[in-house]
């Protein structure tokens, strides 16, 4: 039986989340189909359909879908949810938003944050804040699933030439609505897709000490920048920085962290990155555990240094 | 206005669990047990909403073992009015407690039902997005501001990339992000006065539901182990590390 992705997109492009969901769906046997419900996006249902491995595209498009409501896009998921073994979603804001409520509505239970597909209906997630990894299987007629999408490469995003199918898109289910958003401006890489990130802690100090001191690294380096919570917490970073359980999940090359102790929760986000790097005065500190380059000094003096030795 | 919110039992989080030998789980014996930081506060945004005077009582509500009674007890101790605690001593998986809960939606009749974003155990994210769903409510998940006027909630939510403002007809579903707001700390005078608070006790026949797992633990690991690293001792070294023997920059 086909598998249905659903996209992540911004109605004219596609994200770089759904790449990965594709290459975990593949992984699950079957064709794969990528739904993109939205509005005025056939740009995105355009490009899902270049993705390597992709069979068809469906492409649901409406008004009430463009700001990606749960009340709707899970509605839509169901009205063409009919002949799939597998529904996958990014484990994204987006996506842990929308497929709890597929899952429920199918009466089945929901997979969160695959790391690993073992057979069609076998999977490894991490529980725990990722202290364990759970062999998980499921008993279910559907598997409806969320995919770390650190955990699985990207699949190409050409080289594909699927067709694009639309279909009717379901009514708007009018109890909730769409008010605004604030976007963090950022020319940096996004932080769960960049290879480097230079990621700072409360031992900064002020918002103003996090942006001059760990700016000009990010920059030299092409880095993303991230933030513990305590960082966060403080002020001195916005939220969608924060990497950790329950921020995000991250496994760049490199990941440089200035001044984290490295409690628990936010190892759990990051402890899958290539190479880290802890800056950080105190010798004792948990990040040291899992750094592979420890750097026990001040993150004031050393950082500058750093960034004048590249 | 009523609010439901229900709350977990789950190990602290400070304590870093040790995966059983034999593969079967994570060692919860004589492991300190908390109320799930999310669950916290979730009752301390009801127990706001009922100091505006926006709501009129707040119901807690846990799903597990007889001692989530201490975790009902602490839910009280922050704000809440009274508890019902569905007792079973089988595993709870996400599905089973959003079914559990909207048999209690269904005879409570709350206005809004509070929860927390993800216990910190499982990991899942899915009893609040599943209990919407099942009641057909609209949610408004990730929450960092809530404001309830004129049977409107509106909702700051954190996403990846910001902030969105969601606006939901009530009833609805709310889930709590980190930031929504500082739970308060109990204090003995009211931890004094929730043990006198009603605490109900159910059982989920009583409710009718079946809260058979669906998804079975097959093994449980260790994560892999990273290999020990190593102090450098100057910037000069770790640049050269990086370099020339991780090849990372």
């Amino acid at each position: 039986m086909p598998i249905l992705v659903i996209a992540e997109h911004d109605n004219a492009s596609i994200k770089g989340a759904t790449l990965n969901t594709v290459t975990a769906a593949a992984k699950c046997g079957g064709d794969v189909h990528v739904l993109v419900a939205g509005h005025n996006a056939q740009g995105a249902a355009q490009q899902a359909a270049q993705i390597a491995g992709v069979a068809k595209v469906l492409l649901a498009d409406a008004p009430h879908l463009a700001e990606a409501l749960a009340e709707n896009v899970a509605a839509q998921v169901l009205a063409v949810a009919g002949g799939y073994s597998h529904i996958l979603f990014p484990a994204t804001a987006a996506g842990k938003n929308v497929a709890p409520r597929v899952a429920a509505k199918l009466d089945v239970a929901q997979i969160s944050d695959i790391t690993k597909v073992e057979s069609a209906d076998t999977f490894e997630r991490p529980i725990y804040a990722g202290n364990a990894i759970a062999t998980v299987q499921s008993a279910d007629a559907v598997k409806v699933i969320t995919v770390r999408t650190t955990a699985f490469d990207a699949a190409p995003a050409t080289g594909g030439s699927a067709a694009v199918e639309t279909v009717s898109p379901v009514g708007d289910a009018g109890t909730s609505s769409f008010v605004g958003r604030e976007t963090t401006k950022s020319d940096r890489p996004e932080l769960t897709a960049a290879k480097i990130i230079v990621s700072g802690g409360r031992a900064l100090g002020s918002a103003e000490k996090f942006t001059e001191l760990l700016t000009p690294l990010a920059d030299k380096l092409g880095a993303a920048l991230g933030a513990s919570r305590a960082a966060v917490d403080a002020g001195y970073a916005p939220n969608d920085w924060q990497v950790g359980q329950t921020g995000k999940i991250v496994a760049p090359q490199l990941y440089i962290a200035c001044g984290i102790s490295g409690a628990i929760q936010h190892l759990a986000g990051m402890k899958d990155s290539k190479v880290i790097v802890a800056i950080n005065k105190d010798p004792e500190a948990p990040i040291f555990s899992v750094a592979d380059y420890g750097l026990e000094a001040d993150i004031f003096t050393a950082v500058p240094e750093l960034v004048k030795a590249l | 206005m009523k609010a439901l919110v229900p709350v977990k039992r789950v190990v602290d989080y400070n304590v870093k669990v040790r995966v059983k030998s034999d593969g079967t789980g994570v060692d919860i014996a004589n492991v300190k047990m908390s109320m799930n930081p999310f669950d916290e506060i979730a009752v301390e945004e009801a127990t706001r909403l009922k100091e505006k005077g926006v709501l009129t009582e707040v119901v807690a509500v846990s799903c597990g073992v007889t001692q989530c009674q201490e975790t009902l007890r602490t839910a009280m101790a922050i704000g809440a009015d009274r508890g019902i605690l569905v007792e079973t001593s089988e595993e709870l998986q996400p599905l089973a407690v959003a079914k559990l809960l909207k048999a209690l939606v269904d005879k409570e009749k709350p206005d809004l039902v509070i929860l927390g974003k993800q216990a910190i155990d499982d990991d899942c994210n899915q009893t609040g997005q599943m209990l919407a769903a099942l009641l057909d409510w609209p949610q408004a998940t990730f929450a960092s501001k809530v404001e309830v006027a004129d049977g409107h909630a509106t909702v700051t939510r954190e996403v990846d990339g910001g902030l969105e403002t969601v606006k939901l007809k009530l009833p609805a579903v709310i889930t709590t992000d980190l930031r929504l707001n500082e739970p308060r700390y109990v204090t003995l005078p009211n931890i004094m006065k929730a043990k006198k608070k009603p605490l109900d006790t159910v059982k989920p026949a009583d409710l009718g539901v079946d809260v058979t797992p669906r998804i079975k633990t097959l093994k449980v690991s260790e994560p892999p182990k990273r290999s020990a690293g190593i102090k450098v001792a100057d910037v000069a070294t770790l640049v050269d590390k990086l370099k020339n023997e991780a090849k990372v920059i």
